[in-house]
């Protein structure tokens, strides 16, 4: 029993923080084709990853492979030290897709309970956000537009529903795929500077895949550069930019010299 | 500020002119088939009267209107009994449809095992299955009901398991991320979006359960509009069989506006 316990991330000792998601030499293959070859990363619980990296270097399979979307040909993957499976089924992670996945004939509030009303009837005790669905959608800028369909949202508007419904039951992790990928830049980077918000005041460890390099530097505490051919893990960067981001940061020499490192080493991947 | 009131004032009148064009523009359009239609009658009307063709061959709209209010009593008991019969014929026929659909989709070899089966009983000629149909069950309403059903069944049943598997694929992603079970993606999610497909079935049955019906009292019946249409017929009864004919059409329409005010009242994404 006490094996047990010291193996368990959560358990670990006082300063070092927790491992939201941990991938052990984990490899995707589709048939003959090697999407991630052996890639071996442990995220802090807290952490703000961003992953970047070419077209075809796995930065979606990698999302699919942490919330159990699509297994593992070998390797391990665990959340919070379970398996992906068990933690899927206790919801400890959300998921937000590139299109926001709305229900077309339910309002945007009823999207949002959407993950609530799903395991209720069978007695499966969820996790519920100590806020309400309607106080998360104020939370992501959409008060007054709850009784909205998804038809009479713009997309920026979609995606902010997406996040709250993916915050309503309280994920500990939240897996993001090119969320913003398909928006205009002033509306990307006012969904930026909420998404820092929201990051902050949940405390939530976020995993982020853009294919923008500023969006990368700009979110990022960390960003996960993967590779090509086979899917690899080449390096990790830390931002070292301030907490409290605002859009001027961009201006800076820092940034631009984050930014320029890290296209030259994509022009390599 | 008079600034500000004069432009909202403006507003105003370019919002009112913006309507009337508007309200013309629909009542154009209302009034164009309209009065297509009444021209036509007219020119029938003139051209029975004009080349004195006799009542038999073609009855003048005029003797008809007049048949119609004359015998209104008789159309009425007539129309009764081959309205229940495309009303339960809608409701069976479509009932079991949406049933078969959902094994189909639930089970590939259910599908494969009847589907051929389903395909021959639509190739058969409605007026051909009709006189065995009143052997089996007889000359009263169930006869009837039978093939008002049958011509309502195979649409229904082709729509609704196209509208079954036209979910998107990230809605079925999503209700693996919440670990949905097979009952709450049916419920939720399938069963939801395979609604408008079913309503353009729907539309479909509305009409043909109304032929089905006639069809069925042409073979065998005392009573309603199929058997008053025989009737007339050999009676050389020309203007009863046009009246007969137009409560006919009505009944259809009436239900195809019916099943039309549900699916805008249910479908308002």
């Amino acid at each position: 029993m006490s094996a047990v316990l010291e193996i368990n991330p959560t358990q670990e000792v006082a300063g070092a923080p927790a491992i939201a998601a941990s991938l052990k030499e984990a490899s995707v293959k589709f048939g003959a084709f090697t999407a991630i070859d052996r890639l071996s990363i442990d995220i802090e619980e807290g952490a703000f990853y961003t992953i970047l990296g070419p077209s075809g270097c796995g930065k979606s399979t990698m999302l699919r492979l942490v919330s159990d979307l699509i297994p593992a040909a070998s390797g391990e993957v665990s959340i919070f030290g379970k398996p992906t499976e068990e933690a899927r089924i206790a919801r400890e992670f959300a998921f937000v897709f590139q299109d926001a996945a709305l229900l077309p004939w339910r309002t945007a509030l009823q999207n949002v309970e959407l993950p609530l009303e799903i395991g209720r009837k069978r007695g499966i005790k969820l996790p519920v956000s100590d806020k309400t669905p309607t106080e998360l959608l104020e939370l992501v800028g959409l008060k007054g537009r709850e009784n909205a369909l998804p038809s009479e949202l713009s997309g920026g508007m979609r995606q902010r529903v997406a996040i709250a419904r993916a915050l309503v039951c309280q994920p500990k992790l939240l897996l993001m795929d090119e969320p913003f990928g398909a928006l205009d830049e002033m509306t990307r980077d006012h969904l930026n500077l909420q998404l820092l918000k929201i990051w902050k005041e949940t405390g939530v460890t976020v995993l982020f895949v853009t294919h923008s390099i500023p969006e990368a530097v700009f979110l990022g505490q960390k960003v996960m550069m993967l590779q090509a051919h086979p899917g690899r893990l080449r390096e990790i960067v830390d931002i070292d930019l301030p907490e409290d981001r605002t859009i001027e940061l961009r201006d800076t020499q820092e940034f631009t010299k984050y930014s320029a490192y890290l296209r030259k080493i994509l022009e390599t991947c | 500020m008079a600034l500000a009131s004069t432009n909202s004032a403006e507003q105003v009148d370019i919002d009112i002119e913006a309507r009337r064009v508007e309200r013309r523009k629909k009542m154009y359009a209302a009034a164009l088939p309209i009065g297509t239609a009444i021209a036509l009658i007219v020119i029938w009307q003139l051209g029975v009267r004009l080349f004195d063709v006799p009542t038999y061959i073609a009855p003048a709209p005029s003797d008809v209107a007049y048949t119609f209010v004359d015998k209104f009593p008789i159309l009425m008991v007539n129309f009764w009994p081959t309205f229940y019969e495309s009303i339960l014929g809608f409701l069976f026929g479509n009932f079991f449809a949406i049933v078969i659909a959902i094994a189909f989709v639930h089970s590939k070899n259910v599908e494969k095992a009847f589907f051929p089966i389903a395909v021959f009983i639509n190739t058969i000629p409605i007026l051909a299955i009709a006189p065995i149909l009143v052997l089996i069950f007889g000359p009263g309403l169930t006869a009837k009901v039978v093939i008002a059903a049958l011509i309502c069944f195979f649409p229904t049943l082709v729509n609704m398991v196209r509208g079954l598997q036209a979910v998107s694929p990230q809605s079925l992603e999503l209700a693996r991320i919440l670990s949905a079970s097979k009952s709450e993606i049916f419920w939720k999610i399938r069963l939801p979006s395979s609604l408008p497909f079913l309503f353009s079935a729907l539309r479909i049955a509305a009409t043909t359960c109304v032929i089905g019906a006639i069809v069925g009292e042409w073979v065998g019946a005392d009573l309603g509009l199929g058997a008053l249409i025989i009737d007339s017929t050999f009676n050389f009864n020309s203007p009863l069989l046009y009246a007969t004919v137009f409560m006919s059409s009505g009944l259809s329409v009436c239900l195809f506006a019916a099943v039309a005010i549900a699916e805008r009242l249910i479908i308002r994404w």
